[in-house]
């Protein structure tokens, strides 16, 4: 801050912190409620000396819980700062030890003392049996360790940290604070978990056992066995479906840039449909199509002669549903990087004589390597993670993700099996992850630079153009046909057996009536469907705040660890549904953050899992943001949070609506990692649908995806109406196209296909 | 600061929350292990009966069960009802689920007095079906196949592709016929017919009652079902015909259980009488379930298998569903049945 206000004796924002740790430690119930973060009755319920909605202050002057009392002397400690200037030495290091303590010693004691007294048996044996225990953590908790937090991230700015910039470091602070909770300790506890033994102890021996076992890896298909090792499958499939997509991606975006065709704006909605369609229901329509009473498994019997087979099930089915359902991100992946290949280089190369061919094979091809690298990565993880169409499609081809859930729930139930697939998985993909950044390399794919280039890409060759017309119509007509089904499904009465057309379905899950109370929502699906809205709306501005606030950081300070900083937030990138799922319900279902069955779980999830893609719509967009605006902002006094706010903000509108809509659709969409995390009160729309699928209720799950889409593409068309677009004065009007493409426009060395994340990862 | 955005969206948060979970007075989470609609029925009947607010999962028994043990330190459900018999007496033995005896105990089938001494009054039979399968009559005349009768049809060779049965280690149904097939034959008979039955297997599912669906659809022509799963698929219209294996068949009791630390344990115990009476028991059909109920006055429908009819075994619910048993059985299913060549 460069101009300081006059002040009392304490700095003000030191009694704000000092004041919201003391309502949380004195005023507010220090464990968690039963009735849920916004249920109120405990209110009348014998607070506050009732221990179980007592605050801490209460609980420790009735003598109880008497770990938390601590942290009473703790609070009032900056008191000690009256009068004291911010540039006092002192000032700054009493505000870290403060906060470091206080901080410190509540994750201590809440992982220390858990629902049966200690935790750690040295523990047990250092103090001898504790004779009580505790729940989860509630407001008081929360508030409380928010005071610390930010009184530790005062105390390090004051002592000159990233120039003694209080947002930037509290900021800083949070986004650490909050990724370590969400994600690093979910995967470490998931860790811990896969050395256990049944009896509950812990056994190098009993995890190297199941790490290697032969279902896993076993390589009996080669040698004419039955079948191969579940990873390995899943490998292959995700190694297929990685290239294919990247191949059908570059088709289609060679289509659309590089050749005549004129419809691009058509293919670009219809590449919207697969990424809002719950994935599963793309397997359904397969089955439908290619299963072995399928409308065209049976017509090709009967003029062949042929007898029809089950061939869909397994490997083929698998790739044919995934293939259709990724293809579109691999797509908008290239097509960003495809138009940013400058038409210079193909010049000269065409100057010097090269043909057509030489030029796309050995000059086009090889620029857009970073962009085939991110599609391939996308698609590979993508199909790792993926668990609805495995599912209904999988047959005996077994892939990791479906095992995963079937060790969970299956009757073996074994968690810690379940944790070692999940390691296996999240091997895979992290492995994907750095052998990408390998293949791209050091070398320089910068095309784009501030000089103008006022070339046109040269035409490709006759006979390619020729060739992506073919695959890209084919594939097209097949995705319309897939959707075609799916539609023509829904009002089907029974598939296969009765095909009349009928309504029932959308009225079994979608009736309403009235009655005495009012309206009525009678239909089998409304319960799931308001929840998933809920879910959906709230995360999905959250996930684009804390995304935005990373990419803020990121660009724009500089300051220590700042790569091992891009490096966590970015890791939940790689690391698939499945494996969220396991580690969150293996890490919040005990004390001290207790989660499990609320709707805060999925909301969190939601967050974590789509962060990323904030974050790096927001990198790209601010990349483009000249500093001098900061600057400009700053020396006219505003401080970083007023120029955050007033000016990085408003210019940032399409990076916040690609967030925006992302989150929102990744939330309405997601299976992998909800599936374990739903709830009696809390069901989301899609394991509803999967439900309905297993029960071989086609009709209903169909019907509801198509209520889905529709309703996605409404909010969507809203969220762009209320977000706007922004507005840069003379230099042009940038529209974000559906927020699906954040164009890097063409001021600055673009990251090679540094927008491309924004399609996402599984 | 940045907190007063997250505070902004926290406190239009609360007000959709709250909006959608109203505090009510009396609540009652249920994990279901039956069939949606029937779970749904029971759950609104139970509302309108009380007037308690049923929170009703829906869940296979095995997934309940893993549940019901991962939630064992902290227990989030009140009462589990419906879904096989085995997982249920799995948690009576580990201690998952509350012993408790019901007024309306001496109502009941001998079958269901005897699960409940089984488990030491931590859990009761609602229903019972028993094994069998089904097979979708216009593919097995396109195939020119022979009707099947028995298990040891089965295994012939010209079934070959066209059964379909779940995997035992996901599911509770094909579990109840390993189980089956080694009491009738005995264990070593009984594996040398699974080996067989295996190589005419053509997908093993994750779920139960998927085969028969599956046969439904025209997906697969026999699929390996309780029998009350391929009436239910008779009554929506498919083209199945049920079978009743003419060697004998095993069964399952459906039975319900109140969890050990139920959050509203009043609630629990009043649904667990409740859904026990005979009249409740008699609107199971009306949701398309035609299991056998376990209240005697209880009214079953002419399409449901009359189980007196049926040759049953034995069953030893004790011994199989006990969990070194059930773990023994799968591990050997696995070395043995599952890792060979189709």
């Amino acid at each position: 801050m460069r101009f300081r206000q006059t002040r009392g004796p304490l700095e003000p924002i030191v009694v704000l912190w000092m004041a919201i740790g003391w309502v949380g430690f004195a005023l507010l119930p220090w464990y968690g409620i039963e009735d849920g973060f916004f249920g109120f009755s405990w209110l009348f319920d014998g607070y506050p000396f009732d221990s179980k909605f007592a605050p801490a202050l209460v609980l420790a002057l009735k003598g109880e819980k008497l770990w938390l009392a601590p942290l009473g002397f703790l609070l009032p400690a900056p008191l000690l700062l009256w009068g004291r200037n911010k540039s006092d030495p002192f000032f700054g290091r009493l505000l870290v030890i403060v906060g470091a303590a206080g901080f410190g010693w509540l994750l201590f004691q809440g992982f220390a003392i858990g629902l049966h007294g200690w935790q750690f048996s040295w523990l047990t044996s250092l103090f001898g049996d504790l004779g009580d225990r505790q729940f989860g953590m509630g407001y008081g908790a929360l508030l409380v360790s928010g005071a610390f937090l930010f009184l530790l991230t005062l105390g390090i700015a004051s002592r000159g940290a990233v120039g003694g910039d209080v947002f930037v470091v509290s900021s800083i602070g949070f986004v650490v604070a909050v990724v370590s909770i969400f994600i690093f300790m979910p995967i470490l506890m998931m860790l811990a978990n896969a050395m256990q033994t049944d009896d509950g102890g812990y056994s190098l021996v009993t995890f190297l056992a199941k790490l290697f076992s032969s279902r896993l890896w076993s390589l009996d298909c080669l040698a004419g066995g039955s079948r191969c090792g579940v990873a390995w499958n899943s490998l292959l499939l995700a190694v297929l479906v990685g290239l294919l997509t990247m191949f059908l991606g570059l088709v289609f975006a060679l289509v659309v840039t590089r050749s005549d065709f004129r419809y691009g704006k058509l293919l670009r909605a219809l590449t919207v449909l697969p990424i809002i369609t719950p994935a599963f229901v793309i397997g359904l329509a397969i089955i439908l199509l290619f299963g072995l009473s399928g409308a065209v498994t049976q017509s090709v019997a009967g003029v062949f002669g042929i007898q029809p087979t089950r061939w869909v099930y397994g490997l083929p089915g698998l790739l044919i549903a995934q293939v259709l359902a990724f293809t579109p991100i691999a797509f908008l992946v290239l097509i960003g990087v495809v138009e940013g290949v400058s038409p210079s280089m193909e010049e000269a190369s065409q100057t010097l004589r090269a043909s057509r061919w030489q030029t796309f094979w050995t000059v086009s091809l090889p620029l857009m390597r970073p962009g085939l690298a991110n599609a391939f990565l996308l698609g590979f993880i993508e199909s790792m993670a993926d668990f609805g169409n495995p599912l209904v499609l999988s047959g005996n081809y077994d892939v990791l993700s479906t095992e995963i859930f079937f060790a969970i729930v299956g009757a073996q139930n074994d968690a810690a099996l379940a944790a070692i697939l999940a390691l296996v998985l999240l091997g895979f993909t992290l492995g994907a992850f750095y052998a990408q950044r390998f293949w791209i390399g050091r070398r320089s794919y910068t095309t784009v630079t501030g000089k103008g280039d006022a070339g046109v890409h040269p035409r490709l060759p006759d006979g390619l153009t020729r060739a992506l017309y073919v695959i890209a119509g084919l594939w097209t007509a097949f995705t319309v046909l897939v959707y075609a089904v799916i539609f023509y499904g829904s009002f089907v009465r029974l598939w296969g057996v009765d095909q009349s057309l009928t309504l029932q379905h959308y009225k079994k899950a979608f009736a309403v009536s009235w009655n005495e109370f009012g309206i009525h929502w009678s239909g089998s699906a409304w319960s799931s469907f308001w929840t998933t809205m809920e879910i959906a709306l709230i995360s999905a501005p959250l996930t684009a705040g804390v995304g935005l606030l990373t990419a803020y950081l990121l660009v724009r300070q500089n300051f220590r660890g700042k790569n091992a900083f891009e490096f966590a937030t970015m890791l939940s990138f790689a690391i698939p549904g499945t494996v969220i799922g396991v580690s969150y319900i293996i890490a919040f279902n005990v004390p001290p953050i207790e989660l499990t069955g609320t709707g805060i779980i999925l909301v969190l999830s939601f967050i974590f899992r789509n962060m990323p893609v904030g974050v790096r719509a927001g990198v790209a967009s601010m990349s483009q943001i000249d500093r001098s605006l900061d600057e400009s902002s700053l020396t006219l006094g505003a401080n970083s949070w007023q120029t955050f706010r007033r000016v990085i903000l408003p210019l940032l509108r399409s990076a916040m609506l690609a967030a925006l809509v992302y989150s929102f659709v990744r939330a309405m969409t997601a299976i992998s990692a909800v599936i374990f995390l739903v709830s009696a009160r809390y069901d989301l729309s899609t394991s509803y649908i999967v439900g309905r699928v297993e029960n071989n209720e086609y009709g209903i799950a169909i019907a509801y995806s198509t209520v889905l889409i529709v309703v996605m593409l409404v909010v969507i068309g809203l969220m762009q109406l209320v977000v706007g677009s922004r507005n840069i004065g003379r230099r042009g009007i940038q529209k974000g196209d559906g927020g699906w493409s954040v164009r890097t426009n063409v001021s600055l060395p673009a990251t090679p296909g540094g927008q491309t994340t924004i399609a996402g990862a599984g | 600061m940045i907190k007063r955005a997250i505070l902004g969206a926290g406190i239009l948060a609360t007000g959709m929350w709250s909006a959608s979970s109203s505090a009510s007075a009396e609540n009652l989470t249920m994990y279901c292990g039956v069939d949606e609609v029937w779970c749904q029925q029971t759950a609104r009947a139970f509302e309108e009966k009380t007037g308690i607010t049923v929170d009703m999962t829906r869940k296979s028994a095995g997934e309940i069960y893993a549940q019901l043990r991962a939630e064992a330190a902290n227990p989030k459900g009140d009462i589990w009802w419906g879904g096989t018999g085995d997982p249920h007496l799995q948690a009576a033995e580990e201690g998952l689920t509350e012993e408790y005896k019901s007024p309306l105990l001496d109502q009941l089938q001998p079958w269901a007095i005897k699960q409940a001494e089984t488990s030491g009054h931590r859990t009761v039979g609602i229903y019972s079906g028993a094994l069998g399968f089904g097979y979708n009559k216009d593919l097995l005349v396109k195939n020119n196949l022979p009707e099947p009768k028995c298990w040891a049809d089965l295994t012939k060779p010209e079934y070959k592709g066209h059964i379909q049965v779940a995997n035992p280690n996901s599911s509770g149904t094909a579990y109840n016929m390993l189980a089956t097939i080694v009491q009738l034959f005995g264990e070593d008979k009984g594996f040398e017919y699974l080996k067989a039955l295996h190589k005419n297997v053509n997908q093993y599912t994750k779920s139960g009652s998927a085969p028969i669906k599956a046969a439904g659809l025209g997906e697969t022509t026999i699929g390996i079902v309780f029998i009350h799963d391929a009436v239910s698929q008779v009554v929506a219209g498919f083209p199945i015909v049920p079978v009743t294996p003419c060697e004998g068949t095993g069964y399952e009791i459906g039975s319900e259980s109140i969890i050990k630390g139920a959050r509203n344990m009043e609630a629990a115990k009043k649904f667990y009488d409740w859904a026990l009476e005979a009249d409740v028991q008699s609107t199971a059909q009306d949701a398309g379930s035609f299991q056998v109920p376990s209240n005697k006055a209880a009214k079953t429908s002419d399409k449901a298998p009359d189980l007196a009819a049926i040759k049953l075994i034995d069953y030893d619910f004790k011994k199989y569903g006990s969990s070194e048993e059930r773990k023994r059985l799968l591990k050997k299913w696995d070395e043995e049945v599952a890792s060979l060549p189709q």
